[in-house]
């Protein structure tokens, strides 16, 4: 196993307010690492520090190859095509179909001709299961839908890393169970992946290994199995036993 | 006194083309320069937003008579002396340009920060941004706030007469004055200023409506 993710004592502020207080974790190939803490415990600034969303203050952080921290010599463009990310709001272009959305990148940046992208289309289509919606608009699809786009969209561009920040946290149980699934085939396959997550049941089950952040630091990791059973912290027993 | 007749509108139909090729000018200059100023709103250099800023509140400062007067009759003192149509023209486009500027500056920012995250996400540089998800979005929120303000501009044409330029107002008085039947000679000058405006309103309704279809 490589990792795929080196992240050594990582500091980030927002103006004078610290997120990240030096955080260090590493992602190997194929894992699936779930993080979760309270809102404003720095998760999704980590996450998005991981394809360069965010600049880094101070630290090494190295992801696919590219060392994010040096900010000048970043390949951004490189990055960003193998590392893919999704969001709690999906983001899907309004203005161009399904099918255009997965392949705007494609003929865009990878230069692809428009049948090849097409059928790059189809395939990441099939795989969230929504091959038959490629001609609607977004806004003609429920959340669930849209956010199964969305990450057809991340996965045409063939990642090497997925993130998820909050993927189904604006969706309802039903909707959210079919996103999870897409998530959890894609785990199977040997995506490696990174989540910030409020779905306990979800990360308890998959996660290869568990982060619980609190105040900008990796607060307890490990396999979640026994971050439940056993959390050593005060703060980890007190957040897993408020989620019922 | 003459009686209004056949000829008096053909007159105020050739008078009324004039005003037509004079909105002509400033919509594309106007756009042209307006597309230049809106990009450079808000463009990532700070040099580039102070400019283009600067020269809208600059123009929209300046009455347009003035930016009239400043054009025909300064630049005539500096040496250069303009026809009637190009300095109405140029006086149009430099006038249209600071106002659609600022009106498609907002219709960009008016697309949600997502997108451009979403996009910058995928990989996309700012000019691929721009072009393939920003732009087109903010195309469908400009059309009713670029239609509305073209429909000014058509009907400000008649402003240009104080150059000498023969537009279609200008030609109505004139023929008032021989005539002496404003109710019908300005009733004709108002049923073209008409004609020539409802079909940019129900073109924009168009194609308001065809792009609701598919984007909202």
């Amino acid at each position: 196993m490589s990792a795929i993710v080196s992240i050594r004592n990582l500091h980030k502020s927002f103006g004078p307010v610290p997120v990240l207080n030096g955080v260090s974790l590493d992602v190997q190939k194929g894992q699936m690492i779930a993080i979760i803490g309270r809102s404003g415990s720095g998760k999704s600034t980590l996450l998005r520090c991981l394809n360069g969303l965010e600049r880094v203050d101070s630290g090494d952080i190295s992801v696919c190859g590219h060392h994010i921290h040096l900010h000048d010599k970043l390949n951004l463009r490189q990055l960003r095509q193998q590392v893919g990310i999704v969001f709690q709001s999906y983001n899907l272009f309004p203005h161009v179909t399904v099918e255009r959305n997965v392949t705007l990148a494609l003929t865009t940046i990878k230069k692809l001709a428009s049948a090849e992208a097409k059928k790059i289309a189809r395939e990441v289509l099939t795989l969230v299961g929504l091959q038959d919606k490629k001609d609607a608009y977004p806004e003609q699809l429920s959340g669930g839908q849209q956010q199964r786009v969305a990450i057809a969209r991340s996965l045409a561009m063939a990642p090497e890393l997925m993130l998820f920040d909050e993927v189904t946290s604006a969706l309802d149980p039903e909707l959210t169970a079919e996103v999870l699934k897409v998530m959890e085939d894609l785990s199977r396959q040997g995506m490696t992946m990174v989540l910030v997550t409020h779905e306990m049941a979800f990360a308890r089950k998959l996660a290869d290994i568990l982060v619980f952040m609190h105040q900008g630091k990796v607060w307890e990791i490990g396999p979640p199995d026994e971050l439940f059973a056993h959390p050593k912290t005060p703060e980890l027993a007190k957040f897993v036993s408020s989620d019922l | 006194m003459i009686a209004f007749s056949f000829l008096h509108v053909e007159y105020l139909l050739q008078a009324a083309l004039w005003t037509v090729i004079l909105s002509l000018v400033a919509f594309v200059g106007g756009g042209s320069l307006g597309f230049v100023i809106a990009l450079g709103r808000v463009s990532p250099s700070p040099t580039l937003r102070r400019l283009s800023s600067a020269y809208i509140q600059v123009v929209q400062g300046i009455p347009l008579l003035v930016v009239l007067f400043i054009t025909y009759f300064g630049l005539a003192i500096a040496g250069f002396s303009l026809s009637p149509l190009v300095a109405a023209g140029m006086s149009f486009a430099v006038y249209c340009a600071a106002f659609l500027g600022e009106i498609w500056r907002g219709c960009i920012e008016a697309v949600p920060k997502t997108q451009w995250e979403a996009s910058a996400c995928l990989g996309f540089n700012r000019f691929e941004q721009l072009q393939k998800v920003i732009l087109p979005q903010a195309f469908k929120i400009a059309i009713p706030s670029t239609v509305g303000f073209m429909v000014q501009i058509v009907k400000n044409t008649s402003l240009a007469s104080v150059i000498g330029f023969l537009d279609l107002s200008r030609a109505g008085q004139i023929i008032n004055n021989s005539t002496f039947q404003p109710f019908t000679v300005f009733g004709c000058v108002a049923l073209i200023y008409f004609c020539i405006c409802y079909p940019l309103s129900a073109l924009s309704k168009h194609y308001e409506r065809k792009l609701h279809v598919s984007n909202r």
